[in-house]
């Protein structure tokens, strides 16, 4: 099946990814752990742009971008150049933003995503360094707004800006993109996507060939979707009408789903890129070998991986390796028990009963996974059992053996199944008679009341096939 | 007390007295001066005095009273700049280089006048007034650091920091007839320096005496890792301080001499080439053939790169606001009222040159015009050990004689912008005078051998006596 696009659609993203791993500030030593802290307290001269401060590059900064490169399958830069964006705002203590010009750390990389029709390229254009502004927090509505106030602690945060070309076709394949991206990111340890404002996404959208509409800072992977989906209808919309779209940036509102006119291209700012006198450049090329070494095994791979090493399906091998938490606590379970039965363990069950809850899988302790595993393929408790011990360590916490010794979960003895079979064929003669006289239904209601005589601890398989023992061996009316 | 001294000769003071005595004379001086060199006296100074008095006198500058530039932040003491859009801000940290001097047991006397941002020849453009030259008070002091010079011309501190960007510490020092020298780029840490034009100015030390200045680069040169651009060095300066130019080959460039130049200083200057040739060094004329373009290559980097630097002057986190009904009009009006007309002539000027369709044309083309310009000093300094030109074309000339005449302003700073433009170090030091005014001698040395430039003009100061003259009208 090839997806045929019918609207022409186009989406390129710009991605803003804060490198919130790093323990320090781009340029100075401010610490980056301020998001439960006071306004202003995370600050310094330098990320203060106070009168006579100088930025000095973070090394590991840049180490964190090569990484990114790497894994984006991007070539590096020679040596780092910054560049200043000159612009006036409030949250821009320099009036100007040290960033990357014509020289961005990485270049030329492609991600694959799964597309409308199966495996599609995106094609990575660049990945620059920059510096975060502070944030602005205003006393009510933008609009009705009676004053600003200013927290410069996210001040000098390291981004990485990473722009793809217009390769996404529809909005889910860009959501996907952007999911497939925060999980390299995570798998590389330089980011924690949970982290509010950790990434940042600007999406371009054109349909049937006409002008791109930029789509400015929106925070999520579902805002992107929802945007993009909302300029598609727009724009088709204002095409239909035979008007023309022109080039523009617009603003998405998230609680609306719309989005609005910001300011048309002739507005664009002229930003004056020149070279950040203040920092001399810093060759990199050198590092790369030894970068590259270090980068660990990316989600790709490891699905692979994992299809090979535990021959489990594609299916799961993409839900376990989507995220590099989930993927490590897979292993340690696959490790121990069954990998086949650990796939749909942790892939089906645990994975849904987590999102379901919204919480991460650091909720869940490895050693519980496998005993309930191991309760199952021992016989010891049901399928169903096994569901309710997780959902009662989510809601309730406690271990595996105290809630099937509190629940009585243990799969009864088979003489106790036997004595049930027994005493439902005596209490139930007509519906035995129903079923000798050909009425398959009876059999399901007869193994009903096996089950509730055993309060649910037998499973059906196990008591219809007692049951069918037990009546073909009644002497024949 | 007289106020002339150098650091030795002030020690001698301390040792037979008090460094508190000493400061507070220096205090008194100031407080009865006429030419207006200081634009914040510190209130601390006798206090922190008498400290070290009590802990010993230790470090290379215990007790000896300095002057520092108004653009080089001092923690607790006000830093303008000159400028009114600075007015009430106190920065929280020290510069490197005041950081070092307070290791080194230096008072720090107050901050001195200068050209608003660092932005003239004749310190003109402050808020505070021009600093009057202390040989004639009808006369500028130059600039931009006018105030150091002039409050170490006149006895009002011994040493004195400055930054010099396009001749800065150069101007003044040659026409207030003491010594200053810019260093290699990248020698001192400009870590809380407030920044004009980054990739060409330096802090630089002004003094009575060669030795003074050597002194003062012990202290202030050497690596500091919160400035990228600074440089590992391992120069001892007062190593440099000998009386010997017996193997000096020395470069006149031919440029240098141009029209426009004064014939006293002209002959000055030739004067004090014939003496290091009498000392035993050789002198032969060299060419520079990019210097007539340096001036504009200069003033065009500069202003572009301060149109960037002065952004985040706009009244929102510290100094002075304009209050407006949002922000970008706050923004406005504090830069409008804020920022005197030079600068914003610099501002509008350097925005102008980084601007689509224009950089090219301009902010390119000057980048590549400062690669020929350092190359021309390459090459000739290749030849020669140091080359000797007029610090200035023309002596200290008349208040208000060219404010209204920029270009001939900038047109003042066409022996000194070449040396930024290189990044080489370069001194100025008294070498004759002419109608009771001083004349400088600039002597500009390789990459990071001061050491040279040093010795240099240090046997000069040995056998010449300019260097001993003291402006009367002050005292």
């Amino acid at each position: 099946m090839v997806y045929e696009n019918p609207d022409g659609v186009k989406i390129g993203l710009e991605i803003h990814v804060q490198l919130n791993k790093l323990n320090t500030k781009l340029f100075c030593g401010c610490s980056t752990d301020y998001h439960n802290a006071e306004p202003n307290t995370h600050v310094c001269p330098v990320c203060l742009g106070l009168p006579g401060s100088l930025p000095v590059l973070n090394r590991k900064a840049v180490e964190f971008a090569l990484k990114v490169g790497l894994a984006l399958n991007c070539d590096i830069v020679e040596q780092t150049q910054f560049h200043r964006k000159n612009y006036y705002y409030p949250d821009l203590p320099k009036g100007f933003q040290t960033t990357q010009y014509d020289f961005p750390i990485a270049g030329h990389g492609k991600v694959i995503i799964d597309g409308e029709d199966g495996e599609r390229i995106i094609r990575i254009t660049r990945a620059h360094m920059e510096e975060d502004p502070g944030k602005l927090m205003h006393m009510g509505s933008i609009e009705k707004s009676k004053g600003t106030l200013i927290n410069y602690n996210r001040s000098g945060m390291t981004l990485i800006e990473i722009v793809t070309e217009p390769d996404m076709r529809s909005p889910k394949e860009a959501r996907r993109f952007l999911d497939k991206l925060r999980s390299i990111l995570e798998y590389l340890d330089v980011f924690n996507g949970d982290l509010e404002g950790a990434m940042r996404v600007d999406a371009n959208v054109s349909v049937m060939g006409g002008d791109r509409v930029e789509v400015k800072n929106i925070s999520s992977h579902k805002g992107v979707e929802k945007a993009a989906l909302y300029e598609i209808m727009r724009q088709k919309n204002f095409i239909r009408r035979g008007d023309k779209v022109v080039m523009e940036t617009r603003h998405f509102d998230e609680a609306r789903g719309v989005t609005l006119s910001m300011r048309t291209k002739e507005e664009e700012h002229d930003y004056r890129y020149f070279p950040e006198p203040d920092l001399v450049p810093m060759r990199v090329a050198d590092w790369v070998p030894g970068v590259q070494k270090t980068l660990p095994e990316l989600p790709d791979a490891k699905r692979d991986r994992f299809m090979r090493e535990y021959r489990i399906a594609d299916m799961h091998a993409k839900a376990l390796t989507s995220d590099i938490k989930v993927a490590d606590f897979y292993e340690h379970v696959a490790l121990r028990v069954c990998p086949g039965a650990a796939a749909v363990w942790v892939a089906d069950i645990l994975k849904g009963e987590l999102n379901y809850r919204d919480i991460g899988v650091h909720a869940f302790k490895v050693e519980d996974m496998i005993e309930i595993i191991e309760l199952v393929i021992g016989n010891k408790i049901t399928e169903r059992s096994g569901v309710e011990i997780i959902r009662t360590i989510l809601d309730n916490g406690g271990t595996p053996k105290t809630i099937v010794k509190e629940k009585g979960l243990i799969k009864v003895e088979e003489d106790i199944i036997i004595k049930a079979v027994t005493e439902t064929l005596e209490e139930n003669p007509e519906a035995l008679q129903d079923y000798l006289d050909g009425k398959e239904k009876s059999l399901n209601f007869l193994v009903g009341q096996v089950m509730k005589k055993t309060a649910g601890r037998s499973d059906a398989k196990t008591t219809r096939k007692m049951l069918l023992e037990r009546i073909n061996k009644l002497p024949q009316k | 007390m007289s106020g002339w001294a150098n650091i030795s000769q002030v020690k001698e003071k301390i040792t037979q007295g008090s460094a508190e005595d000493i400061t507070t004379s220096y205090l008194k001086r100031i407080k009865k001066s006429k030419i207006n060199a200081y634009t914040t006296v510190w209130e601390g100074a006798a206090e922190k005095a008498r400290e070290i008095d009590e802990q010993g006198h230790n470090g290379s500058l215990a007790g000896i009273p300095i002057a520092i530039k108004d653009n080089i932040s001092t923690k607790g003491i006000s830093t303008t700049c000159s400028s009114k859009i600075l007015q009430g801000y106190v920065p929280p940290y020290d510069a490197h280089v005041i950081e070092r001097l307070k290791d080194a047991g230096a008072i720090i006397l107050g901050k001195t006048n200068m050209d608003e941002f660092a932005m003239g020849t004749s310190t003109e453009s402050s808020c505070y007034g021009p600093t009057l030259n202390p040989w004639d008070m009808e006369r500028v002091s130059g600039g931009s650091s006018g105030g150091s010079a002039a409050a170490v011309a006149a006895g009002e501190a011994p040493i004195a920091l400055g930054s010099d960007t396009g001749g800065s510490v150069r101007c003044p020092a040659a026409f207030c007839g003491v010594v200053g020298l810019k260093p290699t780029y990248g020698t001192i840490s400009r870590y809380g320096l407030i920044s004009y034009a980054s990739s060409l100015e330096q802090i630089g030390p002004l003094a009575t005496c060669v030795a003074d200045i050597a002194a003062l680069m012990d202290v202030i040169g050497g690596y500091d890792a919160r400035d990228s651009t600074s440089v590992k060095t391992e120069t001892v300066y007062k190593d440099a301080l000998v009386d010997n130019v017996s193997d000096l080959k020395i470069g006149v460039p031919a440029e240098y001499f141009g029209a426009g130049i004064d014939p006293a200083v002209e002959s000055a200057v030739w004067d004090a080439i014939q003496l290091f040739e009498e000392l035993g060094a050789s002198w032969e004329q060299v060419s520079l053939p990019h210097t007539p373009y340096a001036l504009a290559a200069c003033y065009i980097i500069a202003m572009s790169e301060a149109s960037s630097n002065l952004a985040r002057f706009d009244g929102t986190r510290y100094g002075y606001r304009k209050e407006g009904e949002n922000w970008h009009v706050m923004a406005s009006r504090t830069r409008a009222e804020g920022f005197g007309a030079e600068v914003k002539r610099r501002i509008l000027l350097g925005t102008y040159a980084l601007s689509a369709g224009y950089h090219d044309k301009y902010y390119l083309k000057a980048l590549r015009v400062r690669t020929l310009v350092k190359r021309d000093f390459d090459l000739a300094l290749k030849e020669f050990d140091c080359l000797m030109t007029p610090t200035m074309p023309v002596p200290a000339f008349k208040l208000g004689e060219k404010v209204d005449d920029p270009l001939a302003l900038y047109l003042a700073d066409v022996n000194t912008v070449p040396i930024n433009l290189a990044g080489v170090p370069s001194i100025s030091l008294p070498c004759g005078y002419t109608d009771g005014l001083p004349i400088g001698l600039q002597i500009i040395g390789k990459h990071f051998d001061e050491a040279t430039v040093l010795r240099a003009a240090y046997s000069f100061e040995q056998n010449t006596e300019h260097h001993t003259r003291r402006p009367v009208e002050v005292v």
